[in-house]
């Protein structure tokens, strides 16, 4: 039987079955579907309807007063500064990586690919820790940054540096797959009737991929604004200066103002909540999924 | 079908240009600062850097981390392959959400789940109240930990198996059951063999992320001295005490516990896609 069946597919033939309705089936089926569902109410609906409940627990007003702190609006400028600077670029080196692994053969792709992912397999506080051995106080460019009174730890470049470390493969991994499996043909054939290449990606390959990049990007931003570990080693958790949203987090929870510290989580949770609804419509519309 | 390459001249535009900025990007943002960090604790008098990586209370921790991740993988695997069968061979009322939120771990902000789970399992919190007259404290103990360290690793396990799940043959299962197997023999002998590869290699990369998990960890840990500090919590203490040395030598073993983690997740996939084509 070839490739993988939609779940439509599955759940037809399975309700065929001969003994597909006795009791011993529907009780296994309905037992199986509570466990999971109890075992995702626990661990993922409860932390997440937990953020909003103690984010309005002392009603709207404080709610909406957490965010009128200088801090707080602080680290949600500093958070939105740091996407703006590390999405775009992730974004060009995302396309720029997929381009060359998806339409070339070459020796070492696999070693690339390979290297590309590796951010994701390393530690966060790792992440952080090796951008303050390059350039924190002792490190190997430290005496020469403070000659020329360039601050990169403990302030926004280390910050942005950090945060694309941990997002570095997002658009690249979802962008491989999928010009991988959508092919050369198309563009080959704009090359051979006379298109640039600058023509070619806008008109023909962008037009196919922007869904998966679309998801691509938003991942990556998702994962931008949230970054915690990373962030936490290179910033120097300097209130309203070095503080990112995450971090911010962290310090109000520390002081026990529990409202301040979920209504920020409750912005970056409703921030994932449209991330997921977003990968919800990409796979709806492409039935292309990420493994 | 895609341009063997070898054969006709390819004529896409642009290989080296991509390939240049590529390589010099990952250089700079990636092979660059995790070289610094190799060097930096290769440069140390090595009984210093034994002396760091074989303190009792890093020994504590990595205890700690490996059991945590360990115990969280295995409940992984166990849920998540129920979650998956449930999502691909079953219909019932809510399918689609369910689907759509097993990725919110990947979404959410680690700072996030860590103080929500903190809430919830506190003694006084929505499931803690239950389970604190049964004795069993989540919060502030390695349980906490534990169930931090779930979270996270749950949508490896589901997004790896499930769509194993969906290639299982299933005229293949009816053969055996018309041929008299029984519901049990079916699963143990046709549908088990079958996700195996898929089923490990989730519970790799979910314990692969759980040993390095840093965010979620921390709020619920409390961070007891040498009993709830993880390995990378000892790596911050390191640097607050502007000890570089000290945190380069405790990272290079976190970097080592990743790389032979990839190792195992590739030497899995392999043997994976061997099992797939020999079943062909």
């Amino acid at each position: 039987m070839a490739g993988p069946s939609s779940h439509a597919d599955i759940a037809a033939e399975l309700a065929t079955r001969p003994g597909a309705a006795s009791l011993r089936a529907t009780l296994v089926r309905w037992l199986l579907i509570a466990i999971s569902l109890t075992f995702l109410g626990a661990l993922l609906a409860a932390p997440l309807a937990a953020v909003f409940a103690m984010a309005i627990e002392q009603g709207w007003a404080a709610y909406f007063s957490s965010f009128a702190d200088p801090d707080t609006r602080a680290s949600i400028r500093l958070t939105l500064t740091t996407a703006l600077v590390v999405v775009p670029l992730n974004t060009v080196f995302g396309i720029t990586a997929a381009w060359c692994i998806a339409k070339f053969e070459f020796r070492g792709k696999s070693m690339l690919i390979t290297l590309i992912d590796l951010p994701l397999a390393v530690s966060p506080v790792v992440s952080g820790l090796i951008y303050v051995l390059l350039f924190g106080a002792n490190g190997w460019f430290g005496a020469w940054l403070q000659e020329h009174d360039i601050s990169i730890v403990y302030a926004l470049p280390g910050i942005v540096l950090a945060t694309m470390f941990v997002t570095f493969p997002y658009v690249a991994r979802e962008l491989i797959p999928l010009m991988q499996q959508l092919g050369n043909d198309e563009e080959e054939a704009a090359i051979t009737l006379g298109a640039g290449g600058w023509f070619t990606f806008f008109r023909v390959t962008l037009p196919r991929i922007r869904w998966g990049l679309l998801y691509g990007v938003i991942l990556c931003n998702a994962r931008a604004m949230g970054e915690f570990g990373a962030v936490s080693v290179v910033s120097g958790n300097i209130r309203g200066m070095t503080n990112t949203m995450p971090l911010q987090i962290e310090a109000l929870y520390n002081e026990y103002n529990m409202v301040g510290a979920f209504a920020v989580a409750s912005v970056l949770s409703l921030l994932a909540v449209i991330t997921l609804i977003i990968k919800t419509l990409v796979e709806g519309r492409t039935g292309y999924r990420r493994r | 079908m895609r341009n063997a390459g070898q054969r006709e001249p390819n004529v896409i535009p642009g290989f080296g240009i991509t390939l240049g900025f590529t390589t010099f990007f990952l250089s700079a943002i990636v092979l660059l600062p995790l070289s610094a960090l190799v060097l930096k604790a290769g440069g140390m008098d090595w009984s210093r850097f034994v002396d760091v990586i074989a303190s009792p209370r890093a020994i504590a921790s990595y205890r700690l981390s490996f059991g945590a991740s360990l115990v969280a993988a295995c409940v992984n695997m166990v849920f998540g392959f129920a979650l998956a069968w449930t999502l691909v061979r079953y219909e019932f009322p809510g399918r689609k959400l369910v689907d759509a939120i097993i990725d919110m771990p990947f979404a959410l902000p680690t700072a996030v789940s860590g103080i929500a789970l903190t809430t919830i399992f506190a003694a006084n919190g929505w499931i803690g109240q239950y389970l604190e007259p049964l004795g069993i404290q989540v919060a502030y103990t390695p349980i906490g930990i534990t169930v931090a360290l779930t979270l996270i690793g749950m949508p490896f396990v589901v997004r790896t198996v499930q769509p194993a799940l969906q290639e299982v043959q299933r005229d293949l299962e009816d053969a055996a059951e018309t041929l008299g197997a029984g519901r049990f023999y079916v699963f143990r002998r046709i549908i088990v063999p079958t996700v195996l590869p898929a089923l490990l290699t989730g519970f790799t990369l979910a314990f692969a992320r759980a040993v390095g998990e840093y965010g979620s960890v921390i709020f619920i840990a409390g961070n007891k001295y040498g009993y709830t500090e993880i390995t990378p919590l000892l790596i911050i203490f390191k640097l607050e005490e502007f000890d570089y040395a000290g945190a380069a030598a405790l990272g290079c073993v976190m970097l080592a516990i990743s790389f032979v983690m990839l190792l195992a997740i590739n030497l899995l996939q392999v043997w994976g896609r061997k099992r797939m084509m020999v079943s062909r």
